[in-house]
């Protein structure tokens, strides 16, 4: 997917902070621009600052310090209905007395937009979302499927540059949900509209977007593309937040040529990539993605440091196995293969030596 | 499969299988309700079918009067002429056994809520009707025969109930009723000057069967002077030469009248048919209408009064909204009698409110506002008392109603008046149904704060209703006026089904 960052700094936050009660800042000094055309996922836990994000660029809240400029403009103290931004929330907010039509006329009908000219937008909206037919339901006579494209429907028939999505695809089931996520993304592509997007679910956030920002604790944790945020997470935080991780503590030995040997608690030493760590002795965090990690000790560099590791239990997954592992005192480490005709299935009992690329191994911050 | 009724694993049919299973179910469900549905049937539904019964109930001429019922039936009411004298006589004989039984005063009065000056007219005849010259027939039968003075004889001639002499037979059977009722002794107690009557003119008429004692006194009879029963009650009330008066008793003869229903609607039943009644009379239509009138209003000030309050109590925080919603709730922790009570001392001309404006130089003190004993009175109590049953449903239904929705309407470009009145007012509508349903119903049969704080103008049909329950007597009149009013709110709620649809009416969830 293109990222387009050179259309310039469409959404800015500027050192925004948010308190609701005085004593707590739920935003802590938040600085984000999102580039024209971009599709960009708040991704955090609940409670971690997005949504309040969103509301605020929605206008339903307001920044308690900083500013928000929407396309070079500050907007902190323009009201919600002036913004022109489309949004989608959580439960669709479809007005349950009007008809699907009706609905999606709605935001034509108070922009004073003349009756055919309404009547044909509502019809290209509703096709766009294959909902053509349904124009004369109520929003109470669809599933939940038609009531999310309806929504979506209605945040972008009045043509905003900007559509904000709250935690759209939380009501659907997971079939559905990974239909929509694909059906939305093209459909922002498409109409190259800015798109925000909130959620707590990372595989959405890694599969729709251009960029995602992880939040915890009302900052930016780190935005990044998802390949980059899954490979190279810079903190344990977003290590463990986005996708699974097995992490092993313990302190740094020596480092040098971007490479560092890490003592585990168990006394093991073993290779890493230093991220955050800067001088021996420092407490670490070691991260390695479950399909990183190679007992096959032929693919290792030679002279790498293998750890013993004893199998506990190996569950069968269809498409991969997934064999849980004691390693240096834990017997939480997992580790992922791909079901392939010569792959070795582990018994439960066994002790094998596993070991990585150091690359692959990110020493974070403790 | 075969194609006989499909069977259950004990080889019954399956359809029995299940109704007998169904049945042992809705047996316990029945006798689980079964306490309240008979409390419900003695307290509440026997009731009002009772209530619905006497609005239409008119025996009371029919027991009081037979005779004169039978009588009058062959009297064509709109000939202008008095009927004949066998319905005077007729009357006399039962006037004699109703003022015995003290029941003529109670047609009396029955019959007043149909005519004015009925009920004096029973009760003066009732005092004199035993002073009526038909003793003049008991002294010349007697003069015949001593033996007539022996109430052995009468016994003998008409305990059989001889048809022959229908008249006498039937006024003795009456007779002799009466005096065992009395715990007297029909055998001793000297006969009547009724039965005297009675004897006079079924000898006169001819009927007599043969008996010594009979054919005696129809020899004789040529000696005795007649007595006119018409000019003896003339003589106590000039009334009983009016027609009207004889037409008023026809017209109430029969068992169930429309007359009381007749006169919830300001109109009477005449000899003629219905007709309208005379101007100073027509009051129930006005009372309705006002009752009406006078709840909407009420309503409507509640919508507007509690509107925003529910309004308030949804969005603010849960426990903002809890010290508010108390607020709300606590007239409903005080003595009804204590607020009614209360708005008196604030309305009246020497109140609180008046003190003030006049103390502030908005009013002069001759100005004084009349607020209380009128209809403002009735209507500022009432809404104060009713806006909890408003309040509560709307908030309820508010409490439903997603913040969402009004952030969705101005994302969607919409102003914030917009944005309520398009999405946030539709949906609150359920609420404004249901509590509008609420105190409506309440309203319009309201009693005590319109009896407290309504003077003359302010007070409702159900003011009246209490009246003739409690101090008129008119029950049929009070069961007919209730009946309209529970026929009122039953069609005004079709009504209000048909409209909005009563799946629309939500009290909350």
């Amino acid at each position: 997917m293109p990222l387009d960052t050179e259309t310039g700094d469409f959404v800015v936050f500027d050192r925004v902070q948010k308190s609701y009660d005085g004593e707590i800042l739920v935003v802590k000094d938040l600085n984000l621009s999102i580039g024209k055309g971009e599709f960009l996922t708040m991704l955090g836990p609940s409670g971690s600052g997005k949504t309040t994000c969103l509301m605020m660029l929605a206008g339903f809240e307001t920044a308690t310090h900083g500013e928000i400029l929407l396309d070079g403009n500050p907007i902190n103290n323009i009201p919600p209905h002036k913004r022109g931004i489309g949004m989608v929330f959580q439960n669709y907010a479809l007005f349950p007395h009007m008809t699907v039509a009706e609905n999606l006329a709605f935001p034509l009908e108070v922009r004073k937009m003349g009756k055919s000219d309404r009547e044909a937008k509502v019809k290209r909206a509703l096709d766009m979302v294959q909902m053509g037919d349904f124009g004369g339901r109520r929003p109470a006579q669809l599933s939940g499927g038609q009531q999310q494209r309806v929504a979506l429907a209605r945040a972008l028939v009045f043509e905003p540059e900007l559509v904000l999505m709250d935690e759209p695809l939380g009501a659907l089931d997971k079939q559905l949900r990974e239909h929509m996520q694909f059906e939305i993304t093209n459909l922002a592509h498409d109409l190259g509209i800015t798109t925000v997007y909130v959620t707590h679910d990372q595989t959405e956030a890694l599969t729709m977007s251009d960029r995602v920002a992880v939040f915890d604790d009302g900052r930016i944790q780190q935005l990044a593309p998802p390949d980059i945020l899954y490979e190279e997470p810079e903190n344990s935080f977003v290590a463990q937040f986005i996708g699974e991780n097995n992490t092993l503590g313990g302190v740094v030995e020596t480092i040098e040529n971007g490479v560092c040997t890490v003592k585990l608690d168990s006394g093991d030493i073993i290779d890493a990539k230093p991220v955050n760590v800067s001088k021996p002795g420092e407490r670490t965090l070691v991260s390695i993605r479950p399909e990183r990690v190679e007992f096959n000790k032929d693919r290792l560099q030679a002279g790498a440091h293998t750890l013993q590791a004893e199998v506990l239990e190996f569950i069968y997954m269809g498409d991969i196995f997934r064999t849980r592992l004691r390693v240096a005192g834990r017997d939480d480490f997992v580790v992922k293969t791909r079901n392939a005709p010569d792959q070795v299935r582990l018994k439960p009992g066994e002790t094998i030596e596993i070991g990585w690329l150091p690359e692959d191994c990110r020493a974070l911050d403790a | 499969m075969s194609d006989g009724p499909v069977l259950a694993a004990d080889g019954t049919p399956l359809k029995r299988s299940l109704a007998r299973a169904l049945r042992r179910e809705k047996m316990r469900a029945f006798l689980l309700v079964a306490p309240l549905l008979i409390f419900i049937m003695v307290t509440f539904v026997a009731p009002i079918a009772d209530m619905l019964f006497r609005s239409v109930e008119n025996n009371i001429v029919r027991d009081t009067i037979p005779r004169t019922v039978q009588a009058l039936r062959s009297w064509d009411s709109n000939s202008d002429e008095l009927p004949p004298e066998a319905a005077f006589s007729a009357f006399y004989t039962d006037l004699v056994f109703a003022e015995e039984r003290k029941l003529h005063t109670r047609l009396g009065s029955r019959l007043n809520y149909e005519k004015t000056g009925m009920s004096s007219l029973f009760r003066k005849s009732g005092r004199r009707v035993g002073r009526f010259d038909t003793d003049e027939y008991s002294k010349a039968f007697t003069g015949l025969d001593a033996a007539w003075e022996d109430p052995a004889t009468w016994n003998r001639l008409f305990a059989t109930g001889n048809t022959a002499m229908p008249e006498t037979s039937d006024t003795y059977a009456t007779w002799r009723a009466v005096i065992l009722e009395n715990e007297d002794d029909p055998l001793a107690e000297e006969p009547w000057d009724v039965l005297f009557n009675a004897l006079y003119r079924d000898l006169s008429n001819g009927n007599a069967f043969d008996d010594p004692l009979l054919s005696a006194a129809k020899a004789g009879l040529g000696s005795i002077e007649p007595v006119s029963i018409r000019e003896q009650l003339v003589d106590v009330d000039e009334d009983w030469e009016d027609p009207e008066v004889w037409k008023t008793i026809q017209t109430y003869a029969a068992s169930y009248t429309p007359g009381y229903f007749l006169n919830s609607a300001d109109l009477q039943l005449t000899g003629e048919g219905v007709s309208a009644r005379p101007e100073n009379e027509r009051i129930y239509i006005k009372l309705f209408q006002r009752t009406l009138f006078m709840s909407l209003v009420i309503t409507f000030s509640c919508i507007l009064l509690g509107y925003p309050v529910a309004w308030l109590l949804a969005n603010l925080p849960a426990r903002t909204a809890n010290v508010l919603l108390i607020l709300v709730l606590l007239p409903f922790w005080t003595s009804l009698l204590v607020r009614t009570s209360a708005w008196k001392v604030l309305l009246q001309q020497q109140g609180v409110i008046n003190d003030i404006l006049v103390w502030s130089g908005l009013i002069d003190d001759a100005g004084r506002l009349v607020m209380i004993n009128n209809q403002t009175g009735t209507i500022i109590a009432m809404t104060h008392i009713l806006l909890p049953f408003m309040i509560l449903p709307l908030y309820s239904v508010m409490k439903t109603i997603p913040p969402s929705y009004l952030r969705a309407a101005k994302s969607l470009g919409a102003t914030n008046w917009t944005a309520f009145w398009r999405v946030y007012f539709p949906n609150s509508v359920p609420g404004i149904g249901a509590g509008s349903i609420l105190v409506f119903i309440l309203a319009i049969g309201y009693y005590i704060t319109p009896e407290l704080v309504g003077g003359t103008q302010g007070v409702f049909i159900s003011n009246r209703i209490a009246f003739h329950i409690s101090s008129s007597l008119n029950w049929g009149l009070a069961a007919a006026l209730g009946t309209i009013l529970l026929a009122a709110v039953l069609i005004l709620y079709w009504a209000y089904d048909k409209m909005v649809g009563i799946d629309n009416v939500k009290l909350g969830g």
